[in-house]
C-alpha cells in the first residue's frame, strides 16, 4: 500500500518542462529495454515455430510429436523418443537428487552450526556453476569407464546367467546410456534444489519452531512436523524449477546419453533427449526438412519448459518464496 | 499465507505419551536422522567437489605449459607429432563473445530490471515479468537456435557477433531478475528524499537508488556472467569453432570463432589422447573462470553486509 502511495507521489505532475523531458527520455529508454526483452521471448517462441514450421505441416502437431521414428536418411521425422529420453533422464535425475538435496538443506539450515552452514552453502552455490561440458568431460573419461567396469558389466553378466528375461530392459552394456545421462543429470541439479529447498526452509517463521519445541517435540520432530509441513509448497516449487532444469540440461546430457534415435532405449544401451539431438545433429544437418525438424523439437522443447516453469512459478506464487536469482 | 499445516491428530497424541521407552525410541529417531542428514550432505558434496578435482588434478599439467596460451590449436596432426599447439585463440575469442555479451546484456538487464522495480506502475511491467521468467527458464541451447534463425541466418556464415548475442540472451533475463531483486531492497524512503529534494524522478534513480544499489547489481551481473560463460550449448552453432588465430581483428566478430566451453566439448569427444589433454586444460580453464567470477561476487556481498552493520 505504501508503494503504491509512493508512486502516486512519484506521478504527481511537476510544471518544469526540461523534468518531463528527460523522465520521458529516460522512461523511453528503460521501457525499450523492457520491450527488447519481452520481444526476445516472444521471438524465440516464433522463431522456432516459423522455421519448425514445415515438419509440422508434413506431419501434423500430433504427428510429429508421436511419431517413434527419426531418420535423416528416409526423411522421416518424430520427436517422441527424444520426448521419452528427456523425460526418463529427467524424473530419474530429479528421484535420485531430489532427498539427498532436501538432506543438505535441512542440514544447512537446520542443524549445522553457523559457520559449517555457512560453508556448505558457499560450496553447494558453487558447485550449482561449474559449468555442464566439465562435468561433460568428467563423466567421459572418469565416470563411464569406472561404471562400466564395476557396475553395467557385472550386472550384465549376472542377470545373464540368473534372470535373462530381464536382458531386453538392460541392453547391452555401452558405457553411454541412459543411467549414466541421469546420474549425472542428478548430480548438476543437486545444488539447485538444495538451494531452492534451503531458502524455503530458512523462510518458515521461528514461532513455528517454538511451538513444537515447546510441546516437547525432539529436533527432528520440529522438521517433521512443524518445518517441513510450512515449506512444502517452496520446496516442491523448487523441485520444478530443478526439473525444468534437468530438461533443458544440454552439453554434459549430450556427452553421455549415447545418442541413439531409435526406440524402445534400454537401460545400458545409447538412448538421446532432445537437447541432445539438437546439439549433436544441428551442425550436421544438411537437409532442409532436417534442419526443420530440428527446429521442431526445440519447439516442443520450448513448450515443455514453458509448461513446466509456469507450475513452478504458480506454486512459488502461491505459497509465496523467493529465491528466483540463481 | 494458508500453509500452516497443523500436525494431524494422531502424531499429537503420539508427543503426548511420554513413557520412558517412548522417548528413548523418540531420541534414537533423532540421532539417526541427524546421522542421514549428514550422510546425505556428503554424498551430496564428495562427488561434486571430486569432479572439480579430477578437472584440476588432470589439466593443470596442460595449462602450465606456455605454448598452452600462446599457439592456436591447428590439425590434430600438429599435437600427434609435438608440435606447438594450445588454446591461445580459443581464450582470445572466450574474451571477445563473453565481453560482447556482457556489452550487450548489462545496459538493457539493467534498464529492464529499473523498469521492473522502478515503474510498477507501467502497464507493461507485469507482462515484462512474466516474459522475463519465461526467458529465464527458457533452456540455453533455445537461446542458441534464436540467435542462429536470427543472425547466423541472414549473415550467411557462423560468427563471433552472433555467439555473443547468444551468450546475452542467456544473461539478459538473469541481469534484469537479479537488478530488480536488489532495488527492491533500497528502502522507499530514500527515494523520497530524492524527490523531496526536487529531483526528477530519473535522477532519483540513476543518482540515488543505483549508486546504493551498486555492489547488488555488479553481483547479479557477475553471476549471470558466471552462468553463460559456461555455456556451450548455444555457442556451438553460432560462433561455431576455429582452430586457428583469426586473420584480422575483425574476423573475430564476423568469422567463426573459437570459445572454451564448446572447444572443450570438440576436444572431449575427438579421438587423440594428446587433445583429450588440452580439453582437460580447458576445463582447468573455465573452472578457474567461474571460480574467480563467483568467488569476486561473493566478496562483494560480504563487503556489503558488512557495510550496512
Amino acid at each position: 500500500m505504501q508503494r503504491s502511495a509512493t508512486s502516486a507521489i512519484i506521478r504527481a505532475p511537476t510544471k518544469a518542462i526540461y523534468r518531463r523531458l528527460g523522465d520521458n527520455a529516460f522512461q523511453t529508454v528503460v521501457v525499450g529495454f523492457g520491450i527488447t526483452i519481452m520481444l526476445l521471448a516472444i521471438t524465440l517462441a516464433w522463431v522456432l515455430l516459423r522455421d519448425g514450421w514445415e515438419p509440422l505441416r508434413i506431419f501434423g502437431f500430433l504427428g510429429f510429436l508421436t511419431g517413434t521414428t527419426w531418420d535423416p536418411v528416409q526423411n522421416d521425422y518424430g520427436t517422441w523418443p527424444f520426448i521419452v529420453g528427456t523425460l526418463i533422464t529427467s524424473v530419474a535425475g530429479l528421484a535420485l537428487s531430489f532427498f539427498p538435496a532436501l538432506g543438505v538443506a535441512i542440514f544447512t539450515a537446520e542443524y549445522a552450526p553457523r559457520w559449517l552452514a555457512s560453508i556448505i552453502d558457499t560450496i553447494v552455490d558453487l558447485l550449482a556453476a561449474i559449468p555442464s561440458v566439465v562435468v561433460g568431460i568428467w563423466g567421459i573419461f572418469v565416470l563411464v569407464p569406472f561404471l562400466q567396469n564395476n557396475v553395467y558389466l557385472p550386472v550384465y553378466f549376472w542377470t545373464f546367467e540368473h534372470a535373462p528375461q530381464l536382458l531386453p530392459v538392460l541392453g547391452a552394456p555401452a558405457g553411454y546410456n541412459l543411467v549414466t545421462a541421469t546420474i549425472v543429470l542428478a548430480l548438476m541439479i543437486v545444488p539447485y534444489t538444495a538451494a531452492l529447498a534451503r531458502d524455503s526452509i530458512r523462510l518458515v517463521p521461528r514461532s513455528q519452531r517454538e511451538a513444537a519445541r515447546a510441546l516437547g517435540a525432539t529436533r527432528w520432530e520440529v522438521m517433521r512436523m512443524a518445518v517441513i509441513p510450512y515449506a512444502r509448497g517452496g520446496i516442491v516449487a523448487g523441485a520444478i524449477l530443478s526439473f525444468g532444469r534437468a530438461i533443458g540440461e544440454t552439453m554434459a546430457v549430450a556427452m553421455l546419453v549415447g545418442n541413439s534415435n531409435t526406440l524402445p532405449f534400454t537401460l545400458f544401451g545409447p538412448a538421446a533427449t532432445m537437447p541432445s539431438v539438437i546439439v549433436n545433429e544441428f551442425r550436421e544437418a544438411v537437409e532442409n526438412l532436417h534442419l526443420a525438424s530440428l527446429m521442431t523439437v526445440g519447439f516442443y522443447l520450448f513448450l515443455i519448459s514453458l509448461v513446466v516453469n509456469l507450475i513452478a512459478a504458480w506454486m512459488q506464487r502461491r505459497y509465496t518464496v523467493g529465491g528466483g536469482a540463481l | 499465507m494458508a500453509v500452516t499445516t497443523t500436525p494431524t491428530a494422531p502424531r499429537r497424541t503420539r508427543l503426548a505419551e511420554v513413557t520412558p521407552a517412548n522417548l528413548r525410541r523418540r531420541y534414537l529417531r533423532d540421532r539417526v536422522m541427524i546421522g542421514l542428514l549428514v550422510l546425505a550432505t556428503l554424498v551430496v558434496l564428495i562427488p561434486l567437489l571430486v569432479i572439480v578435482w579430477y578437472v584440476i588434478s588432470n589439466g593443470i599439467q596442460a595449462v602450465l605449459e606456455p605454448t598452452f596460451w600462446t599457439s592456436d590449436l591447428g590439425s590434430p596432426a600438429r599435437a600427434l607429432s609435438g608440435r606447438e599447439t594450445g588454446l591461445g585463440h580459443t581464450v582470445l575469442g572466450t574474451l571477445v563473445v563473453d565481453g560482447l555479451a556482457l556489452l550487450i546484456a548489462v545496459p538493457i538487464g539493467i534498464g529492464a530490471g529499473i523498469m521492473l522495480s522502478e515503474y510498477p506502475d507501467h502497464p507493461l511491467t507485469p507482462a515484462l515479468r512474466i516474459l522475463n521468467d519465461t526467458l529465464n527458464g527458457m533452456p540455453a541451447i533455445l537461446k542458441g537456435l534464436l540467435a542462429f534463425a536470427l543472425i547466423v541466418k541472414p549473415m550467411g556464415t557462423f560468427s563471433g557477433l552472433s555467439g555473443g548475442v547468444a551468450l546475452a540472451f542467456v544473461m539478459l533475463p538473469i541481469v534484469a531478475r537479479a537488478t530488480e531483486g536488489v532495488l527492491r531492497i533500497i528502502p522507499w524512503s530514500i527515494r523520497e528524499a530524492g524527490l523531496a529534494l526536487g529531483l526528477p524522478r530519473w535522477r532519483v534513480v540513476l543518482n540515488t537508488v543505483l549508486p546504493a544499489a551498486r555492489v547488488g547489481v555488479v553481483t547479479g551481473v557477475l553471476i549471470a556472467f558466471a552462468r553463460a560463460a559456461g555455456e556451450a550449448a548455444p555457442l556451438l552453432f553460432t560462433a561455431f569453432g576455429n582452430n586457428f588465430f583469426s586473420s584480422a581483428p575483425l574476423r573475430y566478430l564476423t568469422g567463426p570463432v573459437d570459445t572454451l566451453p564448446a572447444r572443450l566439448y570438440s576436444l572431449a569427444i575427438s579421438p587423440y589422447r594428446e587433445w583429450h589433454a588440452m580439453g582437460w586444460g580447458a576445463g582447468v580453464v573455465l573452472l578457474g573462470f567461474v571460480i574467480v567470477t563467483f568467488v569476486v561476487s561473493r566478496c562483494a556481498t560480504r563487503q556489503r553486509h558488512q557495510a550496512d552493520m
